[in-house]
């Protein structure tokens, strides 16, 4: 159970920190693509050494996602055909023969075939202890891989045409990052499977993003959320009987990624709304001000007193407004008169000036 | 007049999608110090003739040479400002980052970027006026202020040569006159700096050398000499005496 635990959580956060980079290549559908181009490599090492060793399997898995990234990224290079078509084409050709292997070796009557399903789907409870010293070493490597070459990445993820001119071989980053991407699902492939690996990479990057305009703070973000969702999974997973851990894993991080969506201060439906309303709210002062400005403006005195009957004709008046506009002294109210103050005079004199407004 | 210094040399430059010429047998000798803008109608390959000069495009044939020597030795001498529509500007970076990157390229591989490539980033950003907008998010940035940026991050590499991609483009009188007078400074500063230009009425005014471009080289050469009806009407094709004239 902690051997679980841990291994998903490490699973979860190289995860993260990879996905936010596929992310914001507008690569998302990448992930999809290797791990579904990793099935034949299984069923082709399973075929050749007739073992159902994890790690012989995820070294044919290994090799048939790095064939499948590379065929992707050769295919949107050499052909006028965009990427997405390229992923769709790898992906279903990949898939589909390893699911022709997959049904060959099951009519196989020697082999016991059932222990392979369980790279479809995923299957936590196989996870050994070495396996999650293996995912562990992998994504330490990884942490320095990305530490070392953050500019690169960086600079490369943003402009990589410029990056180019400043003398980097962009195509050693790419492949650098790519391999790595493919590293990460191979690893994944036993707990979460071939199916809802993209989820893992994705979720957590998607979700990272909504809360900071930080390349740097996005990934660690996104290494959090990865690494919870895989920990609350496995704990979710545990305690029901009979609930496979990856899809719950993946469902936790769909999670993190709906509050994320709502509740991001910047970025989040929720607060966007506010602020919609608070603008509106805004706008109608303006009006309402606007309109005392113009009266105000035909007398020599600003602030002259002035009836309030004779804002009853205008449109967005209330008198909800005129406490509004008291309290923030652009104006004052004596009984049933009012009159502007020269802070509000200055204000609604500026209202609809832009430059004044943007230099706050 | 004396001989000038030529910065950029190229030689029968030839680029080609499938089989279709883009750019055809291109000689240039463009002199140091000068304010070059490159003109002619869409599809003439005024883009595809900058990123074939930075390596960003293989050409088919033809070389580039920079103070003499191949472009691959010089890189550290030319700064490039690339199209705006050239980037994803949501991405999560502020301003002063997006400038940082100049420097990269004098750091070269893994070295980070330390507290003299941020002073020279800041110093950049005040050059264009963006000194205050050095925390904000790119995103948050108007169309100008964009421009203003990548000018700012082509400033910050230092270098001796500018390629710059329509940076007039979508910009407001304000941030063109702005960016016209950065251009100026550049040059007086012995800078030599070649723009991808759009507008043929401000030609003679914010520029000194002009090169024709319609998939060959029309002409190239001092604004005073070549800016013609004659050399506007073989590039465009179409009589331009009218419209320059005004």
């Amino acid at each position: 159970m902690r051997t679980i635990t841990l291994g998903t959580a490490i699973l979860g956060s190289i995860c993260g920190m990879l996905g936010s980079f596929a992310v914001l290549r507008k690569q998302s559908l990448l992930g999809d693509a290797i791990s579904h181009a990793a099935l034949p490599g299984i069923a082709i090492a399973f075929l050749i050494t007739g073992t159902k060793e994890t790690n012989v399997l995820l070294i044919g898995a290994l090799i048939s996602g790095l064939l499948g990234a590379f065929w992707i990224r050769g295919i949107t290079k050499r052909t006028h055909l965009k990427s997405d078509t390229a992923l769709g084409l790898i992906l279903s050709i990949f898939f589909g023969f390893g699911m022709l292997l997959l049904t060959y070796i099951q009519k196989q009557p020697n082999a016991n075939q059932s222990g392979l399903d369980k790279f479809l789907f995923g299957q936590a409870a196989t996870l050994l202890s070495r396996d999650v010293w293996f995912m562990a070493s992998v994504t330490f490597v990884c942490l320095c891989v990305l530490l070392l070459f953050w500019k690169e990445f960086k600079i490369l993820l943003f402009d990589a045409d410029y990056a180019k001119t400043l003398g980097f071989n962009t195509k050693f980053i790419d492949i650098l990052i790519t391999s790595f991407i493919v590293l990460a699902i191979v690893l994944g492939l036993q707990t979460v499977g071939v199916v809802l690996m993209s989820a893992m990479l994705l979720a957590p990057a998607a979700a990272a993003r909504q809360w900071t305009n930080s390349l740097g703070v996005m990934v660690v973000l996104a290494a959090i959320f990865g690494a919870t969702s895989g920990v609350l999974g496995t704990a979710i997973s545990a305690s029901q009987n009979n609930l496979s851990t990856g899809p719950v894993i993946v469902l936790v991080a769909a999670v993190f990624v709906i509050f994320s969506f709502i509740f991001s201060p910047s970025r989040g439906l929720l607060f966007r709304q506010i602020r919609f309303i608070q603008n509106r709210k805004d706008l109608e002062l303006h009006k309402t001000l606007a309109f005392m400005f113009e009266i105000a403006q035909d007398h020599e005195n600003i602030s002259h007193p002035h009836a309030v009957k004779i804002l009853n004709n205008f449109h967005g008046f209330t008198r909800k407004t005129l406490g509004k506009l008291e309290a923030k002294e652009y104006i004052s109210v004596k009984g049933q008169m009012w009159s502007m103050t020269p802070k509000g005079y200055h204000f609604a004199a500026n209202l609809y000036n832009q430059q004044t407004n943007e230099d706050e | 007049m004396k001989p000038q210094k030529i910065a950029i040399a190229v030689d029968d430059l030839t680029v080609a999608y499938n089989y279709k010429p883009v750019l055809w047998d291109i000689d240039l000798a463009i002199p140091e110090g000068v304010l070059m803008a490159i003109v002619g109608p869409n599809g003439a390959g005024k883009s595809t003739l900058i990123k074939s000069i930075l390596g960003i495009i293989d050409p088919i044939a033809g070389s580039v040479a920079i103070y003499g020597k191949p472009y691959d030795k010089q890189r550290k001498l030319v700064g490039y400002v690339p199209q705006k529509g050239s980037v994803d500007w949501d991405f999560p970076t502020t301003a002063l980052d997006v400038v940082m990157m100049g420097t990269y390229g004098s750091l070269g591989w893994i070295k980070r970027p330390g507290k003299k490539e941020r002073k020279t980033a800041l110093e950049s950003l005040e050059k264009v006026g963006m000194l205050a907008f050095k925390d904000r998010q790119i995103s948050q940035l108007s169309g100008g202020q964009q421009q203003r940026v990548f000018l700012a991050r082509a400033l910050a590499q230092d270098a001796a040569i500018y390629f710059m991609d329509e940076p007039f483009q979508g910009v407001d009188a304000t941030t063109e006159i702005a960016i016209i007078n950065i251009l100026k400074e550049l040059r007086k500063a012995g800078k030599t700096v070649v723009v991808v230009h759009h507008d043929l009425q401000t030609v003679p005014e914010y520029f000194d050398w002009v090169t024709f471009l319609n998939v060959k080289k029309i002409a190239t050469g001092p604004v005073k000499e070549i800016f013609n009806d004659d050399n506007l009407t073989k590039t465009y094709g179409i009589n331009y005496k009218v419209s320059i004239q005004q």
